[in-house]
């Protein structure tokens, strides 16, 4: 904008017209000024993953500062906040248990949520849709530290009735409800990658003699393959992250084991716990929070970036 | 190419009170590069109404919107060549499009109240524009202007959305007047209306013509030979590739264009050979 | 669609064989099942939370402070309290900044521009983010950090750590569901606006805003009641299930989740039993607040 503002009209114009030209009014800089504050609240989004990086970088660094790589990625024994010489600090039976409760909770909650997805996309009349779409957006809503409670005061000791054994805290129940817990995720968001495939594809293969679940499987399942991806890879990120379910059913004990019935930690629950230890800050103890911390954010980070490639796919494909 | 035709030989030009309240020259409108309306030039005069017609995809519409700087809304527009508004290039960049849009008024292809009563509809562009006087009698005069007062005045305080289509219509016309606009532009505003709305419409245009300009923007041949005074005829020119660009092919008073065209492929439109 | 399907369906069916309309029948039958284990899990847990906790629902237990010796005399209230503060205090700091950057976003951001795009992904990069992630965010940042700049945090735990902590957690969400609804509205009515030379500003805030306001107002709804179920955030930056006074914006406090954690890991089962007691309150809250949010979006949305 140049520097000369002409009130007036200009020359050879006659009367008539006002001038059309910018005025430096308190007005438009008003404007300029709200652009930048609404920018400035959006730039608060990405200041957050930069607080987020930053404070996992600079203290992640003191961690390995006074604990080798080595003994954080290939150890086998983790014992942080023990005393003395039993401190150990190898990471590696908690990535194994967070990584095996997630395969736990993924047996669940891909079949089931898959079918949910498949059942409210394909088959069920807008009537029954409208009934149980709430319903698994409800299951969705419950606070995760009420599935927590869920399974520690019923659903072990159901476990345990029915015969299996189990100690009080266990891999076993904790799994299975993180599994209900990330169902509605994998059901919703599959379902509508299945129902952006366009009528016409599905109509093409009932022409030809196909049977309904034919279609569903041979044709409506790979072309919503992207959006069914994205929905497991968001699903396995929830799982991967999720604290309270098993900080409250399976213990304070990561344990490189494939036994089920004995307790399991995930990163997520190790963090919390260590916080609420109060052990204090500066000691390598608090500092593994940010190791840890800066694990299970690279995770989750990888497979949510994953899934956003893949929805954005199929949003290309069919919108 | 055949040469356009620029009205600045009209007769009213030479009257001296008729001054030309819009000049353009040589005037293309490209969408992300691709041009969709080239080489537009003509001059249009004050209290007239002037139709722009032809074939869909030729441009018409895109013109009109850069004559009040709404093409400023898609970020891929861009205009060359020259706008002049009472000597003022629109496009220059020390112009502000807010105040041109304040004087140069815009009503559109559907109908588009505000979801507000019919009363704040008018009073929303006189509020915002900060006019000074006694709102009822602003929000009145419009009405009557728009030639709805006596319909609505029993309701000003009902939602707007519960008028018919015609009835929107004429507010946003109305809605245009209470801002006193110097020029306004109608894009297709009859296009989704019945045939008795569409008449209210246009004795409303032709009254309106005594104190403002108007552009209207039409695909129905009969609503340009009823209302207008002059005719812009643009058509499309297929390219290679299928590309298509708008191209002005003949301005002139719309007598001479519906009766003794110069150009061929304006008879032929006219006449309904195409289109 | 539907009915066109069905009758297609039946077609292929009818001339199918009889082994494909088993699997056929087969196949609906494993679908229903999935949808009746989810039903079915989200039943059992209703009703198992509400015949435990239901009974202990109480005048006192709503208004008493939590006991450690007395399981009959403990109560919820510095919880709760806690719970409405946290509630209050996240809506005020989320709903002008994640109002503002959805308008940014809508409105002015061009998205060619590489920084805008970043901005996109970001946010919802951020939505997936654990949320005990933002808890070490809160803890190491707002309670013993850098940006302690009111001194909110004095390095302890505060309200307003929390309440923050929660607000950066769930603005993704209201940032996601404003944008949706300043989408909504149709941009003839921005044209309209822009039209009679009104600014951009004065478009946004007298007629984008009002068309928007009840999607709004229902995803804050939303974000609010995610927040407050929250409990790994909390205990990260320090709520407490043992307080013995009422919470303070400045001070430490207490959080139903948290005292729900608290109780859930009591060994005495009489103890335990009240995390049942403080899920029924919690639930109820969110009860409310859906409510809330379904009525505003059947009385007040606009329709186009």
């Amino acid at each position: 904008m140049d520097g000369g503002q002409e009130l007036a009209a200009r020359p050879g114009t006659g009367s008539a017209p006002p001038s059309l030209t910018r005025v430096r009014t308190r007005r438009s800089a008003g404007e300029q000024a709200i652009k930048v504050l609404l920018a400035g609240a959006a730039v608060l989004s990405v200041l957050t993953t930069t607080g987020i990086v930053v404070t996992l970088i600079t203290e992640s660094s003191k961690f390995f500062g006074e604990v080798p790589f080595r003994d954080f990625f290939f150890g086998t024994d983790w014992a942080p906040l023990a005393g003395g010489a039993s401190q150990s600090f190898g990471v590696a039976p908690l990535i194994w248990s967070t990584l095996y409760l997630t395969l736990i909770a993924l047996i669940v909650a891909v079949p089931l949520g898959l079918g949910v997805g498949v059942y409210l996309a394909e088959y069920a009349s807008p009537r029954v849709r409208k009934i149980f779409k709430p319903i698994v957006e409800l299951l969705a809503g419950i606070p995760t530290i009420v599935f927590g409670y869920f399974a520690l005061t019923f659903f072990t000791p159901l476990l345990k009735d029915v015969g299996i054994n189990l100690e009080v805290f266990n891999g076993l129940s904790g799994g299975i409800i993180l599994g209900i817990l990330v169902l509605p995720t994998i059901a919703s968001v599959s379902e509508d990658a299945m129902s952006a495939v366009p009528q016409s594809l599905r109509e093409g293969a009932f022409g030809l003699g196909a049977a309904k679940w034919q279609v569903v499987v041979r044709v409506v399942f790979p072309a919503a393959l992207s959006g069914i991806v994205a929905a497991l890879v968001l699903g396995a990120s929830r799982a991967i992250g999720e604290t309270v379910v098993i900080l409250v059913a399976s213990g304070n004990n990561p344990n490189l084991t494939f036994d089920l019935s004995v307790a399991h930690q995930n990163m997520a629950a190790f963090i919390a716990n260590v916080a609420r230890a109060d052990v204090s800050a500066g000691s390598v103890a608090y500092a593994t929070i940010f190791a840890v911390g800066t694990t299970l954010f690279a995770m989750t980070f990888l497979l949510n970036l994953i899934a956003i490639r893949f929805v954005r796919k199929y949003r290309q494909v069919y919108e | 190419m055949p040469k356009v035709r620029p009205a600045l030989d009209a007769p009213e030009r030479r009257e001296g009170a008729q001054a030309a309240i819009f000049s353009l020259k040589d005037v293309q409108v490209a969408y992300g590069g691709v041009p969709a309306v080239e080489n537009v030039t003509f001059e249009l005069v004050k209290n007239e109404i002037t139709a722009f017609i032809g074939p869909s995809g030729c441009g018409k519409s895109t013109l009109l919107r850069c004559l009040n700087r709404m093409n400023d809304l898609i970020p891929s527009a861009s205009v060359s060549g020259q706008v002049l508004y009472h000597d003022q290039d629109l496009y220059a960049p020390d112009i502000d499009p807010v105040q041109v849009r304040k004087r140069i008024g815009m009503v559109f292809q559907k109908p588009n109240p505000f979801p507000k009563s019919i009363y704040e509809n008018i009073a929303f562009g006189p509020r915002v524009l900060g006019m000074k006087g006694d709102m009822d009698e602003i929000v009145e005069s419009a009405l009557r202007k728009g030639a709805l007062w006596d319909e609505v005045k029993d309701r000003l305080k009902t939602n707007a959305f519960g008028m018919s289509g015609g009835q929107q219509q004429r507010l946003c016309i109305a809605r245009t007047m209470a801002v006193e606009p110097d020029v306004i532009l109608m894009d297709e505003p009859c296009s989704a209306l019945d045939p008795i709305s569409t008449g209210a419409i246009e004795e409303l245009m032709l009254e309106l013509k005594r104190n403002y300009s108007i552009v209207i923007v039409t695909h129905n041949m009969q609503q340009a030979a009823r209302v207008s005074d002059r005719t812009a005829f643009y058509n499309v020119d297929k390219l290679e590739e299928g590309k298509r660009v708008g191209k002005l092919v003949e301005f002139a008073p719309t007598e001479k264009i519906f009766t003794a065209p110069d150009d061929k492929r304006t008879e032929e439109y006219v006449t309904g050979k195409f289109g | 669609m539907a009915v066109t399907e069905t009758t297609i369906t039946r077609k292929v069916v009818e001339r199918a064989s009889s082994g494909a309309r088993t699997k056929d029948l087969l196949f609906r039958a494993a679908l229903l099942l999935c949808l009746f284990v989810a039903v079915l899990f989200l039943g059992v847990l209703l009703v198992d939370v509400a015949i435990d906790g239901i009974p202990l629902i109480t005048p006192e237990f709503i208004t008493n402070f939590p006991s450690r010796l007395f399981a009959e005399e403990s109560g919820i209230r510095p919880a709760l309290i806690g719970t409405l503060y946290l509630m209050v205090l996240c809506a005020a700091f989320i709903v002008p900044i994640g109002v503002a950057a959805a308008i940014y976003l809508e409105e002015f951001a061009d998205a060619r521009r590489w920084w805008n795009r970043i901005i996109e992904v970001n946010i919802q990069n951020l939505a997936s983010v654990p949320s005990v992630v933002y808890g070490i965010l809160g803890l190491a940042f707002i309670v013993r950090g850098p940006i302690d700049i009111w001194g909110l945090g004095k390095g302890s735990p505060t309200l307003l750590a929390g309440a923050l902590t929660l607000g950066l957690l769930v603005l993704p969400v209201v940032i996601i569901v404003s944008r949706e609804a300043i989408r909504a509205v149709p941009p003839s009515i921005r044209e309209g606006a822009l039209a009679l030379g009104a600014t951009k500003w004065q478009t946004i805030w007298k007629m984008v805003l009002p068309g928007a306001l009840a999607g709004i107002a229902t995803g804050v709804i939303l974000a609010l009641s995610r927040a407050i179920g929250e409990t790994a955030p909390l205990i990260l930056v320090g709520a407490i299930a043992f307080r013995l006074t009422d919470p303070t914006i400045d001070g430490q406090f207490s959080a139903l989740p948290i005292a729900i954690f608290q109780a859930a890991g009591e060994p005495r089962p009489e103890f335990q039993i009240l995390a049942a007691g403080a899920i029924v309150v919690l639930l109820a809250v969110l009860l409310l607040m859906n409510s809330a949010a379904i009525y505003l979006r059947n009385r007040y949305e606009q329709k186009w």
